[in-house]
């Protein structure tokens, strides 16, 4: 489905992507997982086309990302980020129709009914005609998968869904996300929930450095990691102190 | 006193005639500048070079001129090369131009302070340049714009009486002709001060409220 092969990205000296090569199936779950500065966020920003490689391949649902397929592919894979980024000036129904309406010219009111639908999915089904400031991050946040599923994404990039809520918010936000895992979404999740990591993802990659240091079945490399520098990460990320 | 209320009921029916000239061409120079600016602004935004640089060359043209000799250049100058304008439609091309470059660095401004991760969130759901400027970036900009477009808009209400030196009868015109023809400066002077504040303090109301409406979203 998402195929990088040695992707190079720099921003002028710092030379932040080192040939990153990985590759996501139809369906997967895929945790992204490193030290902050590593290049994360990076790698997703790229498949989308937010951030241009300096060099290597993206493949997206067998398209070569570039000029003349990037709004193909940005149509196809859609993103979640950590500061959500809802539009402020629109409801949230306005926000989960915004995608379907002006880029997939669908009917306004089969979007919106829609809309509604993927409301209800993530709880938010009742707070649909309300501005995004009046909800709390958790809401908005589910609002902003809502808004990613609106397009019909083949594959979600989550790039820290949960880092920007407060600890009781997490939960609420996760659960959504388990439950689009468990319908079989294609997804990338970069996030230093472990645990969550460990039970939903079918896989996880381990980045340091701008490179993929280690890649397994989550389950067993979040719980039994083979390379120290993983080790030593989830060491760290599990027990703080 | 008794002689200065005797006098401004007299006056004022003139008065006020000028105030709707000053009324009108206000509104209509806002509405050129406002286009004009957002133009201006646009193109200062675009990938392309050359039509950045075109936007930065005519706004500081524009700024580097007195408002008065605008007014004059498409007055006196434009029937020169064939154009025949009425004054009224001279002011308000001529006071559209000169503000138009206040407008356009007000939006400019404005899509500045737009937060990038917004424009972000827009190219995800695939969006392209166009799409997003018209879907996110215009109404967020214009949003933050508001105050200072507030002001400029006061700021043209008076600048219009520049108009009257190109014949328009607007207020300060209509007031220069009564003080001439009565010798009642100084009645004229304040009934004409009083009218701009009339005119202005309402209207600077108006923005506010404005503004508050869509800072509650
Ligand atoms: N637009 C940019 N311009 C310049 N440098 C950038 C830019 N985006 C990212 N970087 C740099 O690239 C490096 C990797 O950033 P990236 O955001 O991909 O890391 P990350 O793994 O997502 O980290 P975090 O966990 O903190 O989010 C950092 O050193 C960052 O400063
Ligand atoms: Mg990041």
């Amino acid at each position: 489905m998402i195929a990088i092969e040695g992707i190079h990205k720099a921003f002028g000296a710092n030379h932040v992507l080192r040939g990153v090569t990985f590759t996501v199936e139809a369906g997967e779950v895929v945790c992204l997982i490193g030290p902050s500065g590593s290049g994360k966020s990076t790698v997703l920003r790229c498949i989308n086309g937010l951030e241009r490689a300096d060099s290597g391949s993206i493949r997206v649902a067998g398209q070569e990302l570039g000029d003349a397929t990037l709004p193909a592919i940005r149509r196809s894979v859609a993103m979640v980020f950590q500061r959500f980024n809802l539009f402020p000036h629109r409801t949230v129904l306005e926000n989960v129709v915004e995608g379907p309406v002006h880029v997939l010219k669908e009917p306004r009111a089969e979007a919106e009914a829609r809309g509604r639908d993927l409301l209800a999915r993530v709880g938010m089904g009742d707070r649909a005609d309300e501005f995004p400031m009046r909800l709390s991050g958790g809401q908005q946040q589910r609002v902003g998968i809502a808004r990613a599923l609106a397009m019909r994404p083949q594959a979600v990039l989550f790039d820290e869904p949960t880092s920007a809520l407060d600890p009781e918010r997490v939960g609420e936000v996760l659960q959504v996300m388990r439950s689009l895992a468990e319908e079989g979404m294609t997804m990338i999740v970069v996030t230093h929930e472990i645990a969550f990591a460990r039970e939903v993802a079918d896989r996880a990659i381990f980045m340091d450095g701008g490179t993929v240091v280690e890649q397994g079945a989550a389950r067993a490399m979040l719980t039994d990691p083979q390379e120290p520098r993983t080790r030593l990460f989830l060491d760290r990320v599990l027990r703080p102190l | 006193m008794n002689e200065f209320l005797t006098d401004a009921a007299l006056f004022l029916p003139v008065l006020l005639r000028g105030l709707w000239t000053t009324i009108l061409l206000t509104l209509c120079a806002l509405v050129v500048s406002v286009m004009l600016g957002l133009v201006w602004a646009t193109m200062a935004r675009a990938r392309f070079g050359p039509l950045r640089a075109a936007a930065a060359t005519i706004i500081n043209v524009v700024r580097g001129i007195p408002i008065i000799v605008q007014l004059f250049c498409v007055y006196f100058v434009l029937p020169e090369a064939g154009i025949n304008l009425y004054p009224f439609a001279a002011g308000v091309i001529g006071l559209g131009l000169a503000y138009s470059v206040y407008q356009a660095e007000n939006f400019r401004a404005g899509f500045e302070a737009v937060d990038p991760a917004l424009l972000e969130a827009a190219k995800s759901l695939g969006m392209d340049d166009r799409l997003a400027m018209r879907r996110v970036v215009l109404p967020l900009g214009i949003r933050i714009a508001l105050p200072p477009f507030g002001n400029t808009t006061v700021m043209l209400l008076k600048d219009s009486s520049i108009a009257s030196t190109i014949t328009i009868a607007e207020l300060t015109r209509a007031g220069q002709l009564l003080a001439i023809s009565t010798f009642k400066n100084g009645t004229v002077y304040v009934l004409i001060a009083l009218l701009y504040l009339a005119a202005s303090l309402p209207l600077a109301a108006g923005v506010r409220m404005l503004e508050r409406r869509m800072a509650t979203r």
